[in-house]
């Protein structure tokens, strides 16, 4: 028997597992309404690396998806309803609510698509979570949310939920730059025992298995992510400090500014996605 | 006792008559098991929802026994076959003694 007949008995066996494993051809429609962008080309600066970039829902199993197709369905929805209380809640010295400033949180459509940004007065980049705890501690004079806790995933949801549908888009150019430069090179840092950087998973394996689980590419326009392991919403700085752990290195801190550059060069993998949060995955 | 629950249904606002129609409904709940215990060893006292019914027009469409395995938010999902237009009445009975209802009317159309 030649080598070569072994080789295609072997193709043939393998198709198969690898067909299962990589990203389906559904389109996603929300609440029969919102038409979602969840694949699309990649953006200019990942062009060497990929040609098209794909939402993590299209990994998923055809149930999972499903749930997040209708708010009702959604079991992220929950949180966002605790958002949204909070945001008309008065707290803090200054006996003010987010809605004093900002009006109903429909007017903040957007906001979530564009960050993590940066932020002229402070001369940093900041998160979401973190121009949410600047209001709160400068503007209210509230107590700062704990990174990634409760209530500020909470909040970080509602305002993502409002700009649902609207493409991604992170800038990484500017001011901002070398943060996002910073992140870049963490994304491609191997870390841990494992000796594995973010992009031998999600940039180089994608569509194949680990262990029992799809690799998605890592794109983080779906949180924050309501995960049926945890039944509750999840961070992405959280996740990050998984996946980290899970390369058995040291993570950082979510609120680090590791992970916030990490944040912000893996939004700008997205540019051009919708903001799907709050999502559904494993 | 139990803070934060609410509960959440969804109905067609309109039937044909003798359709199945599907009906979901759902309970912000924090469902403990009574199983688990705290940082100090000591026991959580067990919270959930134990019954949920389902009444269209004063008649029993489901009643449901829910146990402590049963996860957080608990959703339930039913189809029913609607004759008449009418009123569904749904009720979550807690462990602590609360009652839940919401209703919701339906047309036939």
């Amino acid at each position: 028997m030649n080598i070569k007949a072994m080789t295609a008995v072997a193709v043939v066996l393998l198709a198969p597992t690898f067909a299962y494993a990589d990203a389906d051809d559904d389109t996603m429609v929300l609440n029969e309404d919102i038409s979602m962008v969840t694949k699309t080309a990649a953006p200019a600066h990942l062009s060497d690396a990929l040609d098209e970039v794909m939402s993590g829902w299209h990994f998923r199993s055809d149930e999972t998806q499903a749930m997040q197709l209708d708010d009702f369905d959604n079991p992220g929805m929950i949180f966002v309803e605790k958002g949204m209380e909070t945001w008309a809640k008065v707290d803090g010295s200054e006996g003010k609510s987010c809605q004093s400033c900002h009006d109903d949180i429909d007017s903040m459509a957007g906001v979530k698509a564009t960050y993590p940004k940066w932020n002229e007065a402070a001369g940093e980049v900041r998160t979401l979570q973190m121009q949410m705890n600047d209001c709160r501690e400068n503007q209210m004079g509230a107590k700062a949310w704990g990174y990634d806790k409760g209530a500020a995933i909470n909040m970080e949801a509602a305002l993502s939920s409002v700009s649902r549908g609207m493409p991604v888009n992170v800038a990484t150019d500017g001011p901002a730059q070398s943060t996002w430069e910073m992140g870049k090179e963490l994304y491609y840092a191997r870390t841990g025992q494992l000796e594995l950087s973010c992009a031998n998973c999600h940039e180089d394996s994608y569509g194949l298995m680990i262990r029992a689980d799809h690799l998605s590419q890592g794109q983080i326009n779906g949180f924050p992510t309501y995960r049926l392991k945890n039944a509750k919403l999840n961070g992405v700085h959280s996740r990050f400090k998984g996946c980290v752990r899970d390369t058995r290195a040291e993570t950082y801190k979510p609120g680090s500014k590791e992970f916030v550059a990490l944040e912000m060069y893996v939004a700008s993998r997205g540019n051009g996605l919708s903001v799907e949060g709050p999502s559904v995955r494993n | 006792m139990a803070s934060g629950v609410k509960p959440r249904v969804k109905v067609p606002k309109t039937a044909a008559a003798g359709e199945a129609i599907t009906i979901k409904t759902l309970i912000s709940h924090k469902m403990e098991s009574g199983q688990r215990k705290d940082k100090e060893g000591n026991k959580i006292p067990r919270s959930i929802i134990n019954r949920f019914t389902v009444e269209f027009n004063g008649e029993s469409v489901i009643d449901a026994t829910l146990e402590p395995a049963i996860s957080t938010n608990p959703y339930i999902q039913f189809e029913a076959i609607v004759p008449e237009a009418g009123e569904f009445k749904f009720t979550w009975y807690d462990d602590d003694g609360d009652v839940y209802d919401q209703s919701k009317k339906i047309a036939i159309g």
